[in-house]
């Protein structure tokens, strides 16, 4: 232990304990409920295919958009009835991993 | 004579096939930083010690155009030699031939080298450093590799096997280390991983440099994969002369012992830990505290440092320590650090290595991270690790152990055969302030002044409970203990467990947690 080290604190049980904080730790995302009006894309990959239209009324089940990854030309469905409020990519785009592609409102 | 002139044509014969891929290819290696194949056996292994065989093996592929090239010895070294006398099995590929790629034969030579090392009951040393596998001889190069992992894993707890990777090492090799005790790795000279950089970048549009994906401080910081990590090949090197003084040569033997030395004075146990159990300190000079001439040889130290792993030695004899580090994270049990100690712990269960346990932990990491990680199950490794483990186990409890980390950390329960705590320890079911806000809810919420009344209920549990007078009540500790006294405690234990037998159920093999 260096002499004059800065050191964090870590709560564990209330406790609050005097001590290095991993780098790991300090840039961990923060847990956020999934929102079934945002279709992510899953896996990155190209938009092959989009199947809807701005302002088109869906149903859940529906399919929304084809991404090709890995070889394979995935179906995007949708998780919730409602309207597609808006599309955020272009056919032949490239996407990665947790991107936002369509709203549903 | 006709023999000297036979001797001759051996002679040119050998010097003609040590030159490996020729002059040219030597040089570009060196131009990395590395040294040939030939160059690091010899820096490895006690000087004259090394037995080469399969000098002349050659390939037999065809297809490709492959029938007219030659690549000395198929671009593997094998052989046997000793270090600091330890008999060892090694092989080494060789780059400069061919990229090191791995054909039929070049496997058959690893295989050889693989069995015979099973068969003398004696350690296994690959060093790694391979394009992959040699295209043009197709299935036979699957084969070959397949061959490979599945001596890997009979000789697992039968031999030490030790993996140097010293070059890349991609797609199906890496599994080889990956299977093995011990994986070393070299800054900027090691490369791992399943798909390479231009593989990702074709398939999934991302962009990484090999270093960043899978070069050794990934493997020793981030995924777990490298145990040792150098900056140079002989700093490597160093590592692995070391990890064989304190390794037996196969499971059915102990380390080799050394005459007992007292650990250093610089490092007084009485000084090294604070009385306040939430301020920290480096538990590594505890351990140096302990072991003789304050020598410990820390296993996977850049990887969850909250949790310390390494071999030290208690009168001469070689001991696996873990230990909590309540300078890293508090010292809280996690997904990584449970995987880091249950493995260690059974690598020495099964290399006859007795373990001392240090206790110093608040519990478990909270997190939705942990939780979705599997910390139920990984965690349950190290209960499993521990409760499997029939070598002789000592615990010393520190300061704090509470709740299930003082379960998993070789409690009396898993079956510790002795558990000692010092005065500091506080053996319970959480920390004084969790404790009092659950047990004294009410009253605290009731009173005029709660945070008065939490004070001081948070000072009468930890007069009533934070200490170890409770579980040694119970015998759930041996004894309690001067910090000063524990060396001479865990010696004694140690002498006295020296034949310890234990009968467990007979089974084909328990299911780990992994």
């Amino acid at each position: 232990m260096k002499k004059n080290e800065k050191l964090g604190v870590l709560n564990i049980d209330e406790s609050l304990y005097k001590t290095r904080i991993s780098s790991r730790f300090l840039n961990r995302i923060p847990y956020k409920p999934v929102d079934p009006h945002l279709i992510l894309s899953f896996i990155p990959g190209t938009v092959l295919d989009i199947l809807v239209r701005p302002g088109q009324p869906v149903k859940k089940g529906d399919d929304l958009m084809i991404l090709d990854s890995m070889k394979m030309q995935n179906q995007l469905k949708c998780n919730i009835d409602g309207k597609v409020k808006a599309i955020l990519v272009n056919k032949g785009d490239r996407v990665s991993k947790g991107m936002v592609l369509i709203e549903i409102g | 004579m006709a023999i000297n002139k036979k001797i001759k044509e051996l002679q040119e014969k050998r010097e003609k096939v040590l030159l490996g891929g020729g002059e040219q290819a030597i040089e570009k290696q060196k131009a990395l930083g590395k040294r040939t194949a030939r160059e690091r056996i010899m820096a490895l292994l006690d000087k004259n010690s090394f037995n080469e065989y399969d000098l002349f093996v050659e390939h037999d592929a065809r297809d490709f155009d492959m029938a007219k090239k030659s690549l000395p010895s198929d671009g593997v070294i094998i052989g046997s030699g000793t270090i600091y006398g330890a008999p060892v099995a090694i092989f080494a590929q060789d780059f400069t031939v061919a990229g090191g790629s791995l054909g039929l034969m070049h496997s058959r030579k690893i295989t050889k080298i693989m069995d015979h090392a099973l068969k003398m009951r004696i350690p296994l040393i690959g060093i790694n450093d391979s394009g992959g596998a040699r295209i043009q001889e197709g299935v036979n190069s699957l084969a070959g590799y397949g061959e490979i992992f599945f001596r890997n894993t009979i000789s697992s707890g039968v031999i030490p096997q030790i993996s140097v990777i010293l070059g890349p090492c991609a797609g199906g090799a890496v599994y080889s280390p990956a299977l093995t005790d011990f994986v070393f790795v070299v800054d900027k000279i090691s490369k791992m991983f399943i798909t390479g950089p231009e593989v990702i970048k074709t398939v999934l549009g991302e962009e990484i440099s090999m270093e960043d994906l899978g070069g050794a401080r990934v493997h020793s910081e981030i995924t777990g994969n490298a145990h040792f990590f150098a900056f140079t090949e002989e700093e490597c090197f160093d590592q692995i002369k070391r990890l064989i003084t304190f390794i037996p040569w196969n499971n059915g033997q102990k380390a080799r012992a050394f005459e007992s030395r007292e650990p250093k004075p610089e490092f007084n146990i009485n000084k090294i830990v604070p009385d306040d159990p939430t301020l920290p300190y480096d538990v590594k000079d505890v351990v140096r505290s302990i072991v003789d001439f304050s020598d410990f040889f820390e296993i996977m130290e850049l990887y969850a440092k909250n949790i310390v792993i390494g071999f030290g030695r208690m009168g001469g004899r070689t001991t696996g320590f873990v230990a909590n580090q309540p300078l890293e994270m508090a010292g809280v049990l996690d997904v990584d650090s449970s995987d880091k100690a249950a493995r260690f712990i059974r690598y020495c269960d099964a290399f006859n290595i007795p373990i001392i346990t240090l206790v110093d932990l608040p519990g478990y990491m909270p997190g939705v991270d942990q939780e979705h990680a599997g910390v139920i199950r990984h965690g349950a490794k190290l209960l499993y690790a521990y409760s499997e483990a029939t070598v002789p186990k000592l615990t010393v409890i520190i300061r704090k152990a509470y709740g299930g980390g003082y379960i998993a950390m070789s409690s009396r329960h898993l079956r510790a055969d002795f558990v000692f705590a010092w005065p500091s320890a506080e053996i319970a079911v959480m920390g004084p302030e969790g404790a009092a806000n659950i047990i004294f809810r009410k009253e605290i919420m009731s009173s005029d002044d709660p945070n008065g009344t939490r004070k001081q209920k948070i000072e009468e549990y930890k007069e009533k409970f934070a200490n170890p007078y409770v579980a040694a009540s119970r015998g759930y500790v041996d004894a309690v203990i001067e910090p000063s006294e524990t060396r001479k405690f865990l010696m004694h234990s140690l002498n006295i467990s020296e034949n310890k037998i234990i009968q467990m159920p007979e089974k084909k093999h328990g299911l780990p947690p992994f």
